[in-house]
């Protein structure tokens, strides 16, 4: 627990634990809680973790994301946990959950893709081909898609 | 009703079906006789890219049958004034029973199966795929070696954006073909692909010789290198004219081997090739009639009779 001892604990809101060392940026953009927003968020990175070895803890105030928000976060932290608080205990744990397939979480990275028209109205669709190693193909054009590519291709 | 998309949408059994139809199709392809199977039907033939067989062998296929067609190409259609495939599409939906598309974009025929309910039949899509090709493809090796099981078949030239040769794979491993695919590093086939076709038990082998890989083959499948898929026109003139077959290249080759191509050629094909016995690419541009044929009945529901014109 000795990331707790870097950030106070919060009253409401939302801790996203256990995220990949180094990922947590990726993670605030992906849960677009990066911009446009006035809540607190601290972000610790690279701590000790028991089972990673080292890992990134982010805790947004006064938002509880929501399933299908975390839900974008199987691309990059499958594993993180979430908890949801109130009145600084928790109030509910949350699992971030790969379906078979993300529908309007990404789009396709492939310059020629038909989805690349940003006014064609399909929702943008990756097939889950493999949950782990993690492999993604485009619904329409089947390209395998790059996982760091695709976390800049975030909808 | 059923899409075509890619080989994936179609079991091997149907693959055999439809090429039992197409057999069976073959003198109403020839105009021998005549068997309006699909009369009253109407096919939107949607060409967003240009297409000589594709687009004619379709429209043939289906007046043969006693169906009609309409036709859209971009040019000088709403398409050209900003349309985007999907309301082309809802249109197509009113205007026909069946549509066959040909877009240079990648997904796009999936893309137009989900946003309309009538059957798609993917004519070309991008680098993508190429199924109904596939489809006289594997007739045309059907009707040579009585068999498409366990071939030695040998892909030539563009394995990177040639869609025909990544729809074709696809089909033959699934038949245990041990496939050799020759190309310049530059243009090798995708790596999910190959991994794809690995995965299905068979032998495939990158090389870039050719000449090398004729002595063994069941099958030698040219393409054209296409500069048109190129982003690049500097990496296309590095590898243009790479490969060139000549007739005297074949000396060596086994009796029954058979060189095909999906045509337009350019130079990989020298034409003393097409007097030898083993030039098979004209008679594969004509399968692409019955097989499509065969194709669009089953897309309509429309069952081939065992005898066809009785």
């Amino acid at each position: 627990m000795s990331e707790m001892r870097r950030v106070t604990a919060i009253c409401n809101g939302t801790v996203v634990d256990h995220i990949p060392a180094g990922k947590a940026l990726q993670v605030m953009q992906m849960l677009r809680v990066d911009i446009g927003r006035s809540n607190p968020i601290s972000l610790v990175m690279n701590v000790p973790s028991g089972k990673a070895g080292r890992k990134d803890v982010l805790k947004i105030e006064d938002r509880e994301l929501t399933q299908e928000e975390l839900d974008r976060l199987a691309l990059i932290a499958p594993n993180a946990s979430v908890a949801i608080i109130r009145n600084y205990s928790v109030a509910e744990k949350r699992q971030i959950e790969l379906g078979s397939e993300l529908v309007n979480i990404a789009r396709c990275s492939f310059w020629n893709c038909i989805t690349q028209n940003s006014r064609e109205p399909l929702p943008h669709k990756l097939r889950v081909i493999s949950a782990d190693p993690l492999d993604l193909r485009c619904s329409y054009c089947g390209r395998s898609q790059s996982i760091e590519e695709l976390a800049e291709s975030i909808l | 009703m059923s899409d075509l998309i890619t080989m994936d949408d179609l079991s091997n059994d149907e693959i055999l079906e439809i090429l039992d139809s197409a057999e069976r199709l073959v003198p109403v392809a020839k105009g021998d006789v005549y068997a309006p199977l699909l009369q009253g039907k109407v096919l939107g033939n949607l060409f967003f890219e240009n297409s000589t067989r594709t687009r004619m062998s379709f429209e043939s296929a289906m007046k043969r049958l006693g169906g009609e067609v309409v036709n859209l190409s971009s040019v000088g259609s709403s398409v050209a004034k900003g349309e985007t495939l999907y309301d082309t599409m809802q249109m197509v939906d009113g205007y026909s029973d069946i549509a066959v598309i040909r877009h240079p974009r990648q997904g796009a025929a999936q893309y137009s199966a989900d946003a309309i309910g009538i059957p798609v039949l993917n004519a070309g899509d991008g680098a993508g795929n190429h199924p109904t090709q596939t489809m006289l493809d594997l007739f045309t090796i059907r009707e040579s070696h009585g068999t498409i099981d366990g071939l030695n078949v040998v892909l030539v030239g563009d394995l990177r954006y040639g869609r025909t040769t990544h729809s074709l794979s696809h089909a033959l491993v699934r038949f245990g073909a041990k496939l050799t695919l020759v190309s310049p590093d530059s243009l090798r086939m995708p790596d999910e692909i190959v991994s794809d076709l690995k995965s299905h038990g068979s032998e495939v082998v990158e090389t870039e010789d050719m000449a090398g890989s004729i002595a063994e083959a069941d099958v030698i499948y040219m393409t054209r290198i296409q500069k048109e898929r190129f982003p690049d026109e500097d990496e296309y003139t590095k590898v243009a004219g790479i490969y060139k077959m000549t007739a005297d290249d074949l000396a060596g080759a086994k009796g029954g081997m058979i060189v095909m191509h999906p045509l337009p050629r350019v130079d990989e094909i020298d034409p003393s090739v097409d007097s030898t016995k083993h030039a098979k690419y004209f008679e594969q541009a004509f399968n692409g009639v019955p097989t499509r044929m065969a194709l669009l009945c089953r897309s309509l529901g429309v069952e081939v009779p065992k005898e066809v014109g009785q």
